[in-house]
């Protein structure tokens, strides 16, 4: 089977808006934010560090949402999972741009960790400078800028080498001989490194690299993983908004109700494991209650985030475990979508509220600039995935399991 | 009690067996159950089961048990004997939580099991009767409801004309009792 996706004008013209929203937004925040002018010091400060923070958060946060679809790839090869293979283009086309989130971040980053310098010291990563700190003194043999540089080259290089490499073996596939499966053990093969990588760098190293050691004062073990919840269940919401578009352009006519069933036991499932891992780090803080610790949660939970606080519990946990629990909601098109948009949205809330707290203090808005950029970055999503979507076939012909994902039955 | 008279039928092959539940349901039969030595996919469909509705009784338990939890504890630590853990308010939510959380999925599951077992009408100590002893072994066994209506060899014909390696009539309880096992069964067989 051959079934070609094009790109709908309309979409085109969407996702070509809102970049550049994104971009005209960026523009005006070096005018107003970055190069501002003022008498008034502290908000001087604030201004430049909005700047920079932002698109942290939102570079960050889309570097790991289509990581997640690398991982989601990796894990099904390795579980033999067939399922996924009705619609495996779209997991494929979203982790083979993993680069282009990744290169972004990777700029973003090293421009904070070097460049950004306001009266010798760092807003937002205060590791920079531990000089006379004796916490960050004692944190700098993990915390200094050789391995800062190592690891995040390393890990972009690495997931968008997977990214690219696992699209790569799919198409192999298409053009394999009828029934060999040496390709498929290969992809086996390479999933199973994957996870390894992604282990030792998502699952650990990275989020303290890049989010953690923003309260560089401030540990949690739970961290990473925290992290990972986050940024795996918006992954597969992100990927079931594109089967139900494409579900609903005509195209993927493989894709069941069954699949779409599957994939929404996943946010269903993912949204309350979130909610587990944020409560575990919550809970041990909370009881031990020990002041290095709790100051995290205090500007969080009781401070001026207090509302993004509960607004994030309320959107990531309540409204999918009490919307998504019966079977009839998750075979609807139109509850998954507005659940899976809304977990998006959510997640994206927990990644403002993991990243803001720390250099901005009370001086945050949730304003034009932060929803421009995030605009911005939904709009570079959808046209870098369409454009891959539209290279090949969405079927994927000749893959060894695809009989199995057509009689699928959740 | 209700002791009733069946018609029963073995298949040897589950492609046999999956046509001939067809033409029994389209006969107009009443199809009592099909018993199969493992889990056969799609039979449930073949068969129109309905959607079980466990899950519904899942939640009601669980929603059971996440209340219990929290209602027991506040009334404990705000009213009934108030303590002071780690200088923490008598009514520390966060520390419920994981309590909570435990009842929720000990109600849900207890319940559920309890509701399965009800459901099938299985449970240690309780009696069914057993159809074809090799109905866990190596059989697929198909019983149909007999009533004054039906002709007796009508049926036998009709189910020998399915594929049947084995037929016979059995009159038996058609519902759960309890016994032992090595006593009579409270019925004589046909």
């Amino acid at each position: 089977m051959n079934e070609r996706f094009e790109i709908p004008a309309k979409l085109r013209t969407t996702s070509i808006v809102l970049m550049l929203i994104g971009i005209a937004t960026l523009l005006i925040g070096v005018k107003t934010l970055l190069f501002t002018d003022g008498s008034n010091h502290e908000m001087i400060h604030a201004d430049k560090t909005r700047f920079w923070i932002v698109l942290l958060h939102n570079s960050v946060f889309f570097t790991l949402i289509t990581l997640a679809s690398v991982f989601v790839q990796a894990a099904a090869s390795l579980a033999q999972g067939g399922w996924i293979v009705a619609y495996k283009r779209v997991p494929e086309a979203i982790g083979a741009n993993v680069w282009v989130f990744g290169l972004i971040t990777a700029v973003i980053l090293f421009t904070i960790a070097f460049y950004f310098n306001i009266d010798g010291h760092n807003p937002i990563y205060h590791w920079v400078h531990p000089d006379g700190d004796k916490t960050l003194e004692g944190k700098s043999a993990f915390l200094n800028k050789p391995m800062f540089v190592g690891f995040t080259v390393g890990a972009i290089a690495l997931w968008s080498f997977f990214g690219r490499k696992f699209r790569a073996l799919s198409l192999a596939q298409e053009n394999a001989a009828t029934n060999s499966t040496k390709i498929y053990w290969n992809t086996v093969k390479w999933s199973a490194g994957f996870l390894i990588v992604y282990a030792l760098t998502q699952m650990s190293t990275i989020p303290w690299m890049w989010i953690m050691s923003i309260d560089a004062h401030w540990y949690s073990t739970m961290f990473s993983w925290y992290t990972f919840a986050s940024a795996f269940v918006s992954g597969m919401s992100l990927i079931l908004l594109w089967v139900v578009y494409l579900k609903n352009k005509g195209k993927l006519e493989l894709v069941t109700s069954e699949h779409v069933h599957d994939l929404g036991k996943f946010m269903f499932a993912f949204s309350i494991f979130w909610t587990y891992v944020w409560f575990d780090q919550y809970m041990l803080i909370w009881y031990s209650n020990i002041p290095e610790e709790t100051v995290y949660f205090k500007m969080r939970q009781q401070g001026p985030y207090s509302i993004i606080w509960y607004a994030t519990f309320i959107i990531n946990f309540l409204m999918p475990i009490l919307i998504l629990m019966s079977r009839p909601s998750k075979r609807n098109y139109f509850t998954v979508t507005f659940i899976a948009m809304m977990i998006i949205f959510g997640h994206w809330l927990d990644f403002f509220i993991m990243t803001m707290p720390g250099p901005l203090g009370i001086h945050w808005h949730l304003n034009w600039y932060e929803l421009g950029i995030f605009a911005g970055f939904i709009g570079l999503l959808i046209y870098t995935v369409a454009n891959t979507l539209t290279k090949t076939s969405l079927v994927v012909n000749n893959h060894p399991l695809l009989k199995e994902a057509l009689l699928h039955q959740s | 009690m209700a002791i009733k008279k069946f018609a029963v039928a073995c298949y040897d092959d589950e492609e046999v067996l999956f046509p001939a539940v067809k033409k029994v349901r389209h006969s107009g039969y009443k199809l009592h159950d099909v018993y199969t030595p493992f889990p056969v996919h799609g039979l449930d469909a073949a068969l129109g089961l309905k959607e079980t509705d466990l899950h519904i009784a899942g939640f009601i338990y669980g929603i059971t048990g996440t209340s219990t939890a929290l209602g027991f504890m506040s009334w404990i630590f705000t009213s009934d004997w108030p303590l002071v853990f780690g200088g923490k308010p008598y009514l520390s939510l966060p520390a419920f939580i994981p309590i909570t959380f435990e009842l929720t999925v000990l109600f849900a599951a207890v319940g559920m099991v309890l509701t399965f077992c009800y459901l099938n009408q299985i449970m240690p100590g309780v009696k069914k009767h057993v159809f074809h002893p090799r109905q866990t072994d190596d059989l697929f066994v198909v019983a149909i409801e007999l009533n004054e209506h039906v002709s007796e060899t009508e049926v036998i014909d009709f189910l020998k004309s399915t594929g049947a390696v084995e037929t016979n009539v059995q009159v038996a309880e058609s519902e759960w009792w309890y016994g032992r096992f090595d006593k009579k069964e409270p019925y004589e067989l046909a």
